[in-house]
């Protein structure tokens, strides 16, 4: 079964995403660590309701590139606007709360169980009581089919298990969008299927997604737009057909000719 | 066989146990345990106070903190001991009246905070970053993010190493004896000694270690419980997470079904 097989297709606990995803763009982002210039000025336009793919040998910025949009790093030059509406000045913390992201490791909370991890920000951060925090927790454990480990600790869950754990705490603050960074790089290989799969279904029920991949085929199958970043900037923009079959950059022929 | 003999007469006089016993129980056993468990609350609290500005963004709050646990850490106990309840005693005399024991508390507390901000320290040290980025990309503020999910983490791992404070303090407690101590707040160790004095043999002291190990004995045995149970809570990822991604493609092949 391929993942583009899976493309387009909304689950039984689908809610509406749609109406609340936003589109993201930047505009000119600069960010260093101390004198490691790692973006140069990044332009990048993802429509709303689309999945993008950012895809760039390691080292290219793209980590740090999905860091600067929820404001996780402060970018040192330039703009990041959602919904068409600049980022810039707001409260970072809120700003977070619209903006869901998975990372490479989980991050689950070790010490709190599944739907414990899921219920933590709904209750502290959106002031929900424990009982309507543990139904939205448990709808999202159903959207990517864990319902039934809510009560154990992340610990006992393989890791794709836990990924998808990680997948239901970011969607249950009802983000407008999705950030994905390598959210597969950890797994073991029979691990990575489920989760592209959750994350195509996801796509699916249009959520806008900004995915940092090396999987290929994923970017292949279900992204509407493919971004290869090189050296802290985007060097090439364009549909997953263009981008794979007709290259026009050499940077993007050699990448592509190093990880097909 | 006469030092055979010695040895009984100077260790297992009976008399001399029988004679300290009931003041070891009615007097020294509560006094020993009060300066403890006082000093091990206020240790934990200020530890953690601490720990939290050792590893603040501000220098102006994790340099006294620096200062105060090389200060504490490294003076020996007695030192300490005597500058707090000698030094501060016409202080101490004014608020509480002639009772060392808010000072030796004080004191003890001193040294313990020094340790214990250390071990909660390098506790929440060992908590991964990405705990807090993971926090923070919820949206939760710093100082939310380590207090709901850094400092839990860091603080369970450090639990047995905090229990070993916790009998530290139980045997330093006996220090409080340099302060002077009136007939009823002689403490285990105290209580011992005086008997021992009276009677020319150690037996009411070997009596009165005998009452600390009733303590810190089964202290140790809640460190190697929690040991134990934290490492077998991290070999947690075994049979039961046996899980190859297989639910995930039923669960999407149930979902293309419906379609």
């Amino acid at each position: 079964m391929s993942v583009n097989a899976l493309r387009r297709s909304p689950g039984p606990s689908a809610q509406p995403l749609a109406a609340t995803a936003s589109s993201v763009a930047t505009r000119d982002i600069h960010f260093a660590f101390g004198r490691n210039q790692v973006l140069r000025g990044v332009d990048l336009e993802v429509k709303g309701g689309t999945a993008a793919c950012i895809i760039g040998p390691s080292g290219s910025g793209k980590s740090t590139l999905l860091r600067c949009l929820n404001r996780l790093l402060e970018p040192d030059r330039g703009e990041v606007s959602i919904g068409g509406k600049s980022v810039m000045g707001d409260d970072p913390d809120v700003l977070r709360q619209r903006v869901g992201m998975v990372f490479q490791h989980f991050n689950l909370f070790p010490h709190r169980s599944v739907v414990a991890n899921i219920t933590l920000g709904l209750r502290k951060l959106r002031g929900l009581s424990h009982d309507e925090a543990e139904a939205t927790a448990l709808t999202q454990l159903d959207r990517v089919g864990l319902r039934h480990k809510a009560q154990v600790r992340p610990g006992t869950l393989s890791g794709g298990q836990q990924q998808r754990v990680a997948i239901a705490r970011a969607l249950a603050m009802a983000p407008q969008v999705m950030l994905f960074d390598e959210a597969t790089s950890a797994l073991d290989p029979e691990l990575v299927k489920g989760v592209l799969a959750t994350m195509a279904d996801l796509a699916g029920e249009g959520m806008t997604m900004l995915v940092v991949t090396h999987e290929m085929g994923f970017a292949r199958g279900v992204a509407d737009a493919v971004h290869f970043m090189d050296r802290g900037q985007i060097v090439e923009s364009g549909p997953p057909d263009q981008l794979f079959e007709a290259a026009s950059s050499r940077r993007l022929q050699q990448f592509l000719s190093q990880v097909l | 066989m006469d030092i055979l003999r010695t040895l009984r007469e100077t260790f297992l006089d009976f008399d001399a146990m029988g004679q300290a016993l009931p003041e070891l129980i009615r007097v020294g056993l509560p006094n020993t345990l009060i300066l403890a468990l006082c000093s091990a609350v206020l240790g934990t609290v200020a530890g953690m106070l601490l720990a939290i500005s050792g590893l603040s963004g501000s220098r102006w709050l994790r340099w006294p903190a620096r200062v105060y646990t090389d200060i504490f850490r490294g003076l020996p106990a007695a030192v300490t001991i005597l500058l707090i309840g000698v030094g501060l005693a016409p202080l101490g005399l004014a608020i509480w009246g002639p009772n060392p024991y808010p000072l030796g508390i004080l004191a003890l507390s001193l040294i313990a905070s020094a340790y214990i901000g250390e071990i909660f320290r390098s506790g929440i040290q060992s908590v991964e970053s990405g705990q807090l980025e993971a926090a923070r990309a919820l949206g939760f503020s710093r100082s939310m993010g380590m207090r709901l999910v850094v400092i839990p983490q860091g603080v369970r791992r450090v639990l047995p190493a905090l229990v070993n404070q916790f009998i530290s303090l139980v045997k330093d407690s006996s220090l409080v004896y340099f302060l002077g101590l009136l007939a009823a707040q002689r403490d285990l160790f105290r209580i011992g000694q005086d008997q021992a004095a009276n009677t020319g043999n150690e037996s009411a002291l070997l009596l009165a270690g005998l009452f600390y190990l009733v303590i810190t004995v089964p202290l140790t045995h809640v460190v190697n419980y929690i040991d134990s149970r934290l490492r077998s809570g991290r070999r947690g990822d075994g049979n039961d997470g046996a899980d190859t991604g297989e639910d995930a493609l039923v669960f999407a092949a149930h979902t293309r079904e419906e379609l």
